[in-house]
């Protein structure tokens, strides 16, 4: 009975997990996204479980509590974690199929066919490289390492002849499986490449990076499909695999960048060159008071949100400021940026938790079709993504990419810590224009004194 | 085992899969990839089937050990991964929804 209940468990998991993310292309069906995905995967365990290869369930019945119990209170980390946690998970599923990979070959190595190994290898090379970049990001995102990019000399070259020897050790292996001498020395190169392809990637790549490695653990999860001749493996690895391409796509095109120059090119590197140079020209700052008369009168206010807003955990206080200037009859709403924040969707998720209603998230062209119309652009924590130099400037490093187009408002507001240029490391011309008002200090700090400011102005 | 799996149907699998998540992730709305990025994740910790074969199989303490460690991360990425997108969906309200 089980021979044909796993089959259509399968069968059905598949179709669930498609389900699942067509579903999720919108608010109004993406919880019932949620709940099919679910069952599409109690379904898939549930199958396995019944599988009459299993002899003995307690070492499952343990990894499972144990998987829940770390789980569980990952999954409740306070949102402004989830680039670090996503991170984070990206690692565990790598570090998943690259073990199963490296328990197959154990078990098989001395039988295994040419193209199983050539599964295998692409599986534990995928999963092992996967592993530690993803963890190098968490890490860079945590503020455990240096956010910087740290680079030297011959740097791509050393990187790509580290993977170029594990790829020769993984065809040598294909070609003869039984030299289990060279798997270890495979997985040690595999790993040592993941870490040293993120050492020289800075902040502002991360929503790229994190994509790419979104990819490639699904990728890897589908290899073990191929490996272990499992269609559901195949299927759901690859949903994912497409999904993390398509994204980092998005985010290459909204920072009108190739993949390669993200990989490679090391961008946010403080730039000593004459390029992006702006004179010291002087900047006007603002008292509070003066800034709130001014969005107290506005008719439409665009708040532009970046990294800033979430590193200074400001969401909330944005909002009471959304809701009370709302109240006072000016119209309010947020545009946001492809790439702003580290990950693909940082800033929605933010402002959601924050309980900004998402019809007021609006995308960066339609937020552009706004701006000319708006008295007050609001800049909280952005910076790169709103630097009109990606326009005209073609020395600029951010020359050519789309940007919210910030200096067609009105009147431009921008709320910072202090000069310091953004993670590309450039000066930002914005802040040197006459209609722009500057607002030095920590984003929380300063969105509180506007709401207050705001509610008392008349 | 032997024989080579039936790669050719492997390999169709696979492009249909691809082409077909290319086209249905192609629609999801911004505003939505975080989420989406937590739900792939989960769905891609669908790698815990192999590992849980292995683990049950026990065939050597090497393996059981690998696969063991493989299980727990996946369950790690399932019930976090889940959760987590859960949280963030029930997070996203229309406007007089709010509060």
């Amino acid at each position: 009975m089980n021979e044909t209940f796993i089959p259509v468990a399968y069968l059905a998991a598949s179709a669930a997990f498609i389900l699942a993310l067509k579903w999720l292309s919108s608010v109004p069906t993406a919880m019932r996204g949620v709940i099919v995905g679910c069952i599409g995967m109690t379904l898939a365990i549930g199958g396995t479980l019944l599988s009459p290869e299993i002899v003995t369930y307690q070492n499952i019945g343990i990894a499972l509590v144990l998987g829940t119990i770390i789980g569980v209170p990952m999954a409740l980390m306070p949102m402004t974690a989830v680039p670090q946690r996503t991170a984070l998970s990206h690692a565990f599923g790598a570090l998943a199929a690259a073990l199963v990979g490296g328990a197959e070959y154990s078990l098989r190595y001395s039988s295994v066919d040419r193209f199983t190994m050539f599964a295998l290898v692409i599986e534990v090379l995928l999963g092992s490289l996967t592993f530690s970049a993803s963890l190098m990001a968490f890490g860079k995102l945590q503020e455990i390492l240096p956010q910087r990019p740290i680079t030297y000399k011959g740097q791509n070259f050393v990187n790509l002849g580290v993977l170029a020897v594990a790829m020769l050790l993984g065809a040598g292996l294909v070609m003869n499986p039984a030299n289990t001498i060279l798997f270890p020395i495979m997985v040690i190169l595999a790993f040592t490449f993941g870490i040293m392809l993120i050492v020289p990637i800075g902040g502002a790549d991360m929503p790229t990076v994190i994509a790419l490695l979104n990819s490639y653990a699904g990728l890897s999860a589908a290899a073990m499909g191929f490996a272990l001749d499992n269609k559901l493996l195949i299927i759901a690895g690859s949903l994912d695999g497409a999904s993390g391409l398509i994204l980092s796509i998005i985010m290459c095109k909204a920072m009108n960048r190739s993949f390669a120059n993200v990989l490679f090119g090391a961008f946010g590197q403080v730039q000593t060159g004459p390029a992006g140079k702006v004179d010291a020209k002087p900047v006007k700052s603002a008292t509070n008071e003066e800034a709130a008369s001014i969005l107290a009168n506005a008719s439409l206010v665009v708040i532009i949100p970046g990294y800033g807003m979430a590193v200074a955990q400001a969401q909330h206080k944005v909002r009471e400021l959304h809701d009370t200037l709302t109240k006072k009859g000016v119209k309010v709403v947020f545009a946001i940026h492809p790439v702003a924040g580290r990950m693909p969707g940082h800033m929605n998720v933010l402002l959601a938790e924050a309980d900004v209603p998402y019809d007021k998230l609006l995308e960066m062209e339609e937020a552009n079709g706004e701006l000319p119309e708006a008295d007050v652009a609001l800049v909280i924590g952005a910076n790169d993504v709103t630097n009109p130099a990606a326009r005209h400037d073609t020395n600029s490093p951010v020359y050519g990419m789309p940007i919210i187009d910030v200096d067609k408002a009105h009147v431009v507001m921008v709320i910072k810590r202090s000069m310091n240029p953004g993670f590309a490391g450039i000066d930002n011309e914005l802040y040197t224009m006459d209609k722009t008002l500057m607002l030095f200090g920590d984003a929380k700090a300063v969105v509180t004194e506007l709401v207050k400011e705001v509610a008392a102005a008349e | 085992m032997t024989h080579a799996p039936d790669l050719l149907s492997s390999l169709y699998v696979f492009l249909l899969a691809t082409f077909v998540g290319l086209e249905v992730i192609k629609r999801v709305s911004p505003l939505l990839h975080t989420p989406l990025m937590s739900l792939t994740n989960a769905i891609s910790a669908i790698s815990i089937v192999g590992a849980l074969i292995i683990t049950g199989k026990a065939e050597t303490p090497l393996s059981t050990m690998l696969g063991m460690a493989a299980v727990t991360a996946s369950m790690i990425n399932v019930t976090g991964g889940y959760l987590i997108t859960f949280r963030m969906i029930k997070m996203f309200k229309r406007k007089g929804a709010a509060k």
